[in-house]
């Protein structure tokens, strides 16, 4: 009994451990890619772990209050916590009754953490980057919860655990709903702040914003947070559209399938992290009333024709997945 | 710099060696244009010379950064800027003076407003001569900070540390007040 709950928490560790790798290689690689896109040599891939490592072998004497220094680890216990709960090639850590709607209460979590610490340091760009993202979160929301509905409607269930499962025996949500994942794509380059919805952290105009005051550890430990929180937003896009990357089912084929579709997941993720890097390598940024008016305008309308087109599907076609 | 985490497992000299390793790799810069400079920053920081190969970036604000880049000459009124951008970096911190004028005054050698050595006022690990110096000057100063950095001799951060109260009399001697 005990070396099972030992054996779950270690595997539940590594995980967690091997997304805060992949994270930070990814944004290395993003590096690369935009670097040689703009015609540079660009950094190593590497780059990002000796900057993280620079940042928390620095020493810092920023001194504001306690609640600047209780965010960044807010921010990183929020993405661990929506990490747990997002099936990373199919294992499940955390689960339960409607996690997809849970999982949208607690995708809040770090923004609101990163949102109070810069808010405590009490740097005017710090406000106006806290407001921006704000303002961004309430405009890609928009279509993005119009997609959820339109996947709970579709395969009938708000578990992720059944809605992988069905997308496995039935088809991927990419394939059954096209126009759905294409919204979804839309609003994760908001969630990620790629380029042209870079508003929150936007360097040239507010002073990368909410970051302003964070340096040396507190920098390190965003940087993590950041790393996490690709790894959340490009898996969740896997989750629910591409299966999750489960290809082989591990109820057949036991061990091996986990590792299977771990490879499988993490080349998807890959794949819909390159689009959102590719895009970001040659846009220039909205501004925030842009921004909220392209999502509310857009994205919305094809988020609303993919919840007609799952409404009649299973309503009035009968497809039962 | 920090602390050894593990001084049991880690020896304090290797400890150090890895820090400035580390630090040389990635040095984050703040370039703080007091005049000069806006035209040869940029071919060295996009595709012509492209020094994010290095792994040196711009940042947009002084908590951030480890590197500050004093293009140009130093008016007293600015100097109360740079050394408030200075004292707001995070210890391991380094700086470059850029062109002439923060040597020796440049072609402002009797100018009223225009300090003459911004060595007296913060600690400068590197400097580049030159009205104006071309970019590979810059990349070249860079890989020298590195090399420097590697070796341990970039240690402007411990003097201003060390000699913290003549920096400030320096300082106030053109400043007379902190306020204004």
């Amino acid at each position: 009994m005990v070396t099972d709950w030992l054996i779950h928490a270690g595997l539940v560790a590594l995980y967690l451990f091997l997304a805060m790798v992949i994270g930070l290689l990814f944004m290395g690689i993003a590096r690369k890619i935009t670097a040689r896109i703009q015609n540079r040599v660009g950094p190593p891939i590497y780059q990002n772990f000796l900057d993280l490592g620079k940042l928390l072998a620095k020493k810092t004497n920023i001194k504001h209050n306690w609640i600047f220094d209780f965010a960044p680890l807010f921010g990183l216990g929020g993405v661990l916590l929506i990490l747990a709960y997002l099936p990373m090639g199919g294992y499940i850590m955390l689960s339960g009754q409607g996690d997809l709607i849970l999982l949208l209460y607690i995708l809040a979590i770090p923004a609101l953490g990163f949102a109070l610490g810069s808010g405590a340091s009490g740097n005017p760009n710090a406000g106006v980057g806290v407001m921006r993202a704000l303002t961004l979160m309430l405009s890609y929301e928009m279509p993005f919860l119009i997609v959820i509905l339109s996947l709970m409607i579709f395969y009938n269930t708000a578990s992720l655990s059944v809605l992988l499962q069905k997308q496995m025996n039935y088809l991927w949500g990419i394939a059954a709903l096209p126009i759905s994942a294409l919204a979804a794509d839309i609003a994760l380059q908001g969630m990620m702040a790629e380029k042209p919805f870079d508003i929150p952290i936007a360097p040239h105009e507010i002073a990368s914003g909410p970051l302003v005051e964070f340096g040396g550890k507190y920098l390190g430990l965003l940087m993590l947070y950041s790393a996490g929180s690709i790894v959340v937003e490009t898996s969740l896009f896997v989750d629910l559209f591409l299966g999750g990357g489960i290809v082989l089912n591990p109820t057949v084929y036991g061990t091996l399938a986990y590792f299977v579709n771990y490879l499988v997941w993490l080349a998807l993720i890959f794949v819909v992290w390159m689009i959102a890097i590719f895009v970001n390598a040659v846009f220039p940024r909205f501004r925030i009333e842009q921004a909220f008016k392209f999502y509310w305008k857009w994205p919305t309308v094809i988020a609303i024709a993919g919840l007609v087109q799952a409404y009649v599907m299973s309503v009035f076609l009968g497809v039962v997945p | 710099m920090n602390e050894n985490p593990l001084p049991s497992i880690i020896p304090d000299k290797e400890w150090k060696k890895i820090q400035r390793m580390l630090s040389k790799r990635s040095l984050w810069m703040i370039h703080f244009c007091t005049g000069c400079g806006a035209m040869e920053m940029p071919p060295v920081m996009t595709s012509r010379y492209d020094m994010e190969r290095f792994g040196i970036i711009p940042m947009a604000t002084p908590r951030q950064a480890d590197l500050l880049l004093v293009t140009g000459y130093v008016a007293t009124k600015t100097l109360k800027r740079i050394v408030r951008v200075y004292e707001q970096m995070q210890d391991p911190k380094y700086v470059i003076a850029f062109g002439s004028c923060p040597i020796n005054g440049g072609i402002y050698w009797d100018s009223y407003n225009i300090i003459k050595r911004l060595d007296k006022y913060i600690p400068v690990d590197m400097y580049i001569a030159g009205c104006m110096p071309r970019p590979e000057a810059i990349m070249d100063a860079f890989l020298k900070l590195m090399k420097d950095i590697d070796e341990g001799k970039a240690n402007g951060w411990m003097r201003y540390r060390k000699y913290y109260d003549q920096y400030r009399r320096n300082q106030m001697r053109i400043f007379k007040r902190w306020d204004e």
